[in-house]
């Protein structure tokens, strides 16, 4: 059983929902069945929007673990319930990921939605959940001037020259179009058990992961770095 | 270069093939796209921008130089075909004009930067009531400053052979020069407008009704004397608001019987030129 397996990321409210839903909605208009999934922290309104297009949503909230980890271990069950659905292109949206992190997985088509007015020098602090991707949708871009959306762009090249960049406006569905072409012209995955992910992910293993609260060297075990704040200022010394 | 977009007519809001079936547009050409607010001026710009391939809705395709655009991943085509001056009127990027317009020619991989970015700046102040310098912070401009600059770049630095201009008449700047400086560098101009005198200054003009292109009218001879009537008219208020923002007075009395023959010939042009069309 074969499914395109479409992973959405990007910033909170960068625009990954109403970029997606344009999106879905043309998938429907040439008779594709979709399944859309969203992985959050605490909560989200997201399941909602998604459900007024009648297509099965499915929710996962991370809650006290680390919503990368999370992502990363529910893959396969994400994958079980779309084919379920009877579902050809599921589309999972992830939010909360840190900047360390990214979801691209092997084989599936990874979208990272990033808009326009984040800055210039957002693309590189957001690194390989930019670079990792596939395609990269710009939105927002009625926000500011041609010159700007130009530079922008420019700016996201500079961090994955490889990806495909296509502006998109959440608002009127500009540009989902392209987006649904490469949906569809993405080949089905057969499964998704054995994928890599293109990142791995960053370790988690303390006292905190375990619930402790308390600051301090004494309350900490497990993976513990420490930062390196380099020679001290011999004018200090005295 | 590119030479020619296509736009091959689709369908209207009712389903019923729109009946203008074939629009091709040409680099220095200025077309307005015109009608009531929800007649479908925005889709159609839509369609080109997204290279409509005979989609719903509207079922319209766009043709590059005279082929269908193939979406292809590995070639996905021209990066900018539509560049927009829109209803923007400020800057978000925290930066100086000078900076910026560099950065923008580095991005454009233009050769002689400084050069360029002069013109630009001379476009921009010539566009402007109030002169920008090179050394203003992007998004401090007034919104005659930013729109003025806006153009100007798009016109100079940017490389998208087409521009969108969607309602300049608010913009507080010189529109008629606006157009005149985008289309004299080869850019195929897309006007959406309310101002008549707008829709004379481009060479033709279509009309969109129901969501469908609807009639297309290359601007007569007489629709030219009348666009250049008005735009005598508004650099009169113009130069007129310029003697009274500085602190002058006029005290002539300047009688204006010249002016009421004018406009008396502006409506009977007119009156023949509706007369003339229904008798058709
Ligand atoms: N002006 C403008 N607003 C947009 C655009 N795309 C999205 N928005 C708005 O941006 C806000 C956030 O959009 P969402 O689609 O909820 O963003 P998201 O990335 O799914 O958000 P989370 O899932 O909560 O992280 C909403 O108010 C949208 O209406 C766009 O292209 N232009
Ligand atoms: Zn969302
Ligand atoms: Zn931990």
């Amino acid at each position: 059983m074969s499914l395109r397996f479409v992973i959405v990321a990007g910033p909170p409210s960068s625009g990954k929902t109403s970029a997606m839903l344009h999106t879905i909605a043309h998938l429907k208009k040439s008779g594709m069945p979709v399944a859309a999934c969203k992985i959050d922290c605490l909560e989200t309104a997201d399941d909602r929007r998604y459900r007024q297009l009648g297509i099965p949503v499915a929710i996962g909230l991370s809650e006290y673990l680390c919503p990368d980890h999370f992502y990363a271990v529910n893959l396969e069950e994400v994958w079980s319930w779309a084919r379920q659905q009877n579902a050809e292109v599921l589309i999972l949206e992830t939010a909360g990921l840190c900047h360390r992190c990214a979801p691209a997985v092997e084989g599936c088509l990874t979208i990272c939605v990033i808009d326009n007015l984040v800055g210039l020098e957002t693309p590189k602090k957001i690194g390989p959940m930019l670079s990792t991707a596939d395609i990269i949708a710009i939105t927002k871009g009625d926000m500011v001037s041609q010159a700007e959306k130009e530079v922008f762009r420019d700016a996201v090249e500079t961090v994955n020259p490889g990806a495909r960049v296509i502006h998109v406006n959440g608002l009127s569905g500009q540009g989902s179009l392209a987006l649904k072409r490469a949906i569809l012209a993405t080949r089905p995955l057969e499964k998704i058990t054995g994928q890599a992910l293109r990142y791995s992910m960053p370790a988690a293993t303390c006292s905190y992961c375990a619930g402790e609260t308390i600051v301090g060297g004494s309350f900490q075990m497990g993976n513990i770095k420490k930062i390196d704040f380099g020679e001290s200022e011999s004018c200090c010394k005295k | 270069m590119l030479q020619k977009i296509t736009v091959m007519g689709g369908v209207d809001k009712n389903g019923h093939p729109e009946p203008i079936r074939r629009l091709d547009i040409h680099p220095g050409e200025v077309l307005a796209v015109v009608g009531p607010t929800g007649a479908g001026k925005t889709q159609l710009i839509a369609d080109i921008e997204q290279y409509r391939e005979g989609e719903a809705p509207t079922g319209r395709q766009v043709l590059i130089d005279g082929h269908p655009y193939a979406h292809d991943p590995l070639n996905p085509g021209p990066r900018h075909l539509v560049a927009e001056v829109s209803q923007k009127m400020n800057f978000i990027i925290d930066t100086t004009v000078e900076a910026f317009l560099a950065r923008h020619a580095r991005v454009r991989a233009i050769a002689s930067p400084e050069t360029v970015i002069n013109t630009v700046l001379t476009v921009a102040n010539q566009l402007a009531g109030e002169p920008l310098s090179p050394t203003d912070n992007l998004t401090r401009l007034s919104g005659g400053q930013a729109r003025a600059l806006m153009v100007g770049d798009v016109a100079l630095i940017s490389n998208a052979p087409v521009v969108l201009v969607d309602e300049i008449e608010n913009a507080g700047i010189d529109r008629l020069s606006a157009m005149a400086i985008l289309s004299a560098h080869g850019k195929m101009v897309l006007v959406v407008t309310h101002d008549p005198t707008l829709m004379l200054m481009a060479g033709r003009r279509v009309i969109m009704k129901n969501g469908g292109m609807h009639q297309l009218h290359r601007t007569t001879p007489a629709e030219i004397a009348i666009m250049e009537t008005l735009a005598a008219r508004e650099k009169d208020i113009s130069r007129l608001r310029d003697t009274l923002r500085s602190g002058q007075q006029i005290t002539d009395n300047v009688p204006n019987k010249e002016t009421q023959e004018t406009w008396q010939a502006f409506y009977c042009t007119a009156r023949s030129t509706s007369a003339g069309r229904s008798a058709r």
